[in-house]
């Protein structure tokens, strides 16, 4: 499957990014191939709904899951009117998107069934 | 670690000076080197004239965007003006041109335009800035007079302020709140663990109080109270006092009517730090106490 | 005539001004009052208007057509602020994200979204017992945008004015600003021809007035200054004033009787009646560089 992971930087190494709307970039991976692309998150500059851009963009890459640390209430929403599952991590589950990706893969991560917080109003 | 968020609905109730008493208060008792402070008020950033911080690192804010045309390739044909709800697009001088002020940014106009002549051009509107006060770091913004987009900046700074919380262990973060009920106080409150309502025995002062403690309890975030000035119109504190108590709000203290705080104002220092026996420091000393004790708890 | 009472700080007595200066203006001229102060209204405690009628504003949002639409897109792409999102075959709107640019619906190509009202706040208005025709916006809780309540209050006129005996009066605008310095401030300039500066002789007052005053320069209006609360900090105001050639058009020193008369909801020419004459000498000094 095609998991998207909210990092900080360009590679699979890079650190992981606790926010979904504000994060710097997605890893894309292939849980399957180990293959993965990263891409940069279009909203980290939006004036307001990022959460709700930053899901439109990963549902638009063709993510199936997402891992992050928090999402506001449209970000849920947006992601699960896109049928992608979402999980939560944090610092402790690992450094890195390939410590993440491992985290992931053995199971240890739990389902965001809700919003995570309640929104930040940016704008 | 705790976000503490000072509020009041209607301005110049006190806020910021509560702040940097607070400020100086924390910076002596169990939150010493603990503390990050930020001034979430951006179109009115009056905390570093008490605290006089020194200044580390200071970013350009970019906000939202603002359309602009291209006069070579415009036909003039007016569509824009037409589909621009915000009045932003004026004929002038047989040229259609874009008032920057009036402009939302809705870019509905570069959609419409049948010869592709209007683009969306980002705007500088503020900066966020990074500083070291005298009682510990300090996030505070200045936007452009006239900006939009105070929500955006407020919520930058404060995400500037926890992150760094986080990262270097801080047990508090205090935050001087703008004055109303609208966008950036939504910015300011929203996540906090407490906020400090402070407001004065006037009817409007009374008025304001209802408005901003709905406006908190929308967020979810527990709410204490304090009344300024407290003694200029004792009806009137006995009245807030009674509005509170029928909501379950407890009043944390009264703050006297003390000229003293102006004089600290001046002197660019925190009232409790300027003249710790004056009335209105004895006041804010023991509000603080108990604020502290709530957050503690 | 239109005149803005503004400030930058918060309680600095703006709507003290504004409120005496509307009623003793009240007394030659036709006055509508708008508070545009739409997150904290207060100019309804002083003047005691009887609010008669009450109209919900608000933004217009999109309903997208479930049947019609084909899930292109384009409506999401427009729309600068994710107010619209369209995932799969689900299109979501989120009303508290949209400002009603309506840029989504003209760009479908199906015509699948229609608009309708999502009501921010309310206009009250009504007429006060001097009979000056009196305008408020109350933004709802909880709601960001305050701005489109603005708009629509500046777009408000009296229906039919109170019939005075003498021959018709002049009108008179006057508009209580909201605190600080960003976009409901700028509103509120926009279309007057005159501000009037409320501060206080503190850095707070004076850092703060001079956000204000740069909102003022760029839409080239005349200005004048009260200060209130004389007598209670520094001169830095008064130096910035003659630097900048703004007039200091009248001074209120601190006076307890005043403040408590003030906080029980009077105005200051009622509870201060010596300030009657104040005030009219400083309606005029607007007036006379309004007209200059």
């Amino acid at each position: 499957m095609k998991l998207a992971i909210s990092i900080t930087g360009q590679t699979l190494d890079s650190p992981f990014d606790a926010r979904f709307g504000r994060a710097a970039s997605f890893c894309l991976v292939d849980t399957d191939t180990g293959s993965w692309t990263v891409h940069a998150n279009p909203a980290l500059s939006a004036s307001g709904g990022a959460g709700v851009q930053a899901a439109q963009f990963i549902a638009q890459l063709g993510a199936q899951a997402i891992v992050s640390g928090a999402y506001g209430p449209k970000a849920y929403t947006t992601l699960a009117a896109a049928n992608i599952q979402r999980f939560l991590a944090s610092g402790h589950d690992g450094r890195t998107a390939a410590d993440i990706l491992t985290a992931f893969k053995s199971g240890h991560l739990a389902t965001a069934d809700d919003a995570t917080h309640g929104g930040h109003h940016g704008g | 670690m705790k976000q503490l968020v000072i509020l009041s609905g209607k301005g110049g109730t006190g806020k910021t000076s509560v702040t940097a008493a607070f400020a100086h208060l924390a910076a002596q008792g169990r939150f010493a080197g603990q503390m990050l402070l930020v001034d979430a008020d951006v179109d009115a950033a009056n905390l570093e004239l008490v605290l006089q911080p020194d200044v580390l690192d200071s970013q350009p804010f970019r906000g939202g965007q603002i359309a602009v045309i291209d006069q070579d390739r415009c036909v003039t044909c007016g569509d824009c003006e037409s589909v621009c709800r915000f009045d932003a697009i004026i004929e002038s001088k047989g040229q259609f041109v874009i008032d920057p002020i009036a402009c939302d940014g809705c870019a509905a106009c570069v959609y419409q335009c049948p010869t592709a002549s209007i683009s969306m051009q980002e705007q500088t509107i503020g900066e966020c800035t990074l500083s070291e006060s005298r009682y510990g770091s300090l996030h505070h913004a200045h936007l452009y007079p006239g900006q939009e987009n105070s929500g955006k900046l407020v919520t930058q700074v404060r995400q500037r302020a926890r992150q760094q919380a986080l990262d270097k262990q801080r047990q508090l973060v205090i935050v001087d709140g703008p004055p109303g009920i609208g966008c950036p106080v939504i910015a300011a409150v929203s996540g906090a663990d407490l906020a400090l309502l402070v407001t004065e025995p006037t009817v409007a002062g009374l008025h304001d109080l209802r408005r901003a403690l709905q406006t908190v309890q929308h967020f979810g975030v527990p709410a204490l109270v304090c009344i300024n000035k407290a003694d200029v119109y004792p009806a009137g504190t006995q009245d807030i006092e009674d509005a509170c108590r029928a909501q379950g709000i407890t009043t944390v203290g009264q703050i006297p009517f003390d000229l003293t705080i102006a004089s600290a104002m001046i002197a660019g220092e925190s009232v409790t730090a300027f003249c710790p026996d004056a009335p209105a420091s004895l006041a804010l000393s023991a509000i603080w106490e108990r604020v502290a004790a709530v957050l503690s708890a | 005539m239109r005149i803005v009472v503004a400030s930058g700080k918060g309680g600095t007595g703006k709507t003290t001004v504004s409120t005496s200066l509307a009623q003793v203006a009240a007394e030659a001229y036709s006055v509508r009052f708008l508070d545009c102060d739409v997150e904290a209204p207060n100019a309804a405690l002083f003047l005691h208007p009887a609010l008669a009628t009450q109209r919900e504003v608000g933004i217009l949002v999109p309903r997208v057509d479930t049947q019609a639409c084909t899930h292109c897109g384009k409506c999401a792409e427009v729309c600068q602020f994710h107010a619209i999102a369209v995932v799969g075959q689900t299109v979501l709107v989120f009303d508290d994200l949209c400002h009603g640019c309506g840029s989504c619906t003209l760009i479908c190509p199906e015509q699948a979204i229609s608009e309708q009202l999502s009501v921010i706040g309310v206009i009250d208005t009504g007429l006060t017992p001097e009979g000056i025709a009196f305008a408020q916006g109350v933004m709802n809780v909880g709601q960001a945008m305050g701005v489109p309540i603005l708009r629509e209050l500046k777009k408000w006129t009296p229906e039919a004015m109170p019939a005075t005996c003498d021959a018709p009066r002049q009108p008179l605008e006057i508009r209580d600003a909201p605190p600080g310095a960003s976009c409901p401030v700028v509103e509120t300039m926009r279309g007057a021809e005159f501000v009037l500066f409320v501060t206080e002789p503190t850095p707070f007052g004076l850092h703060d007035l001079k956000q204000v005053a740069a909102i003022a320069r760029e839409f080239d209006l005349p200005a004048g200054v009260v200060i209130n609360r004389d007598g209670i900090g520094d001169d830095a105001i008064d130096t910035y004033c003659a630097v900048q050639n703004l007039p200091i058009l009248l001074r209120i020193p601190l006076e307890r009787r005043i403040a408590e008369a003030l906080a029980s909801g009077q105005t200051l020419v009622d509870a201060a009646p010596e300030y009657r004459t104040l005030f009219k000498d400083l309606l005029e000094r607007i007036v006379a560089r309004m007209n200059a």
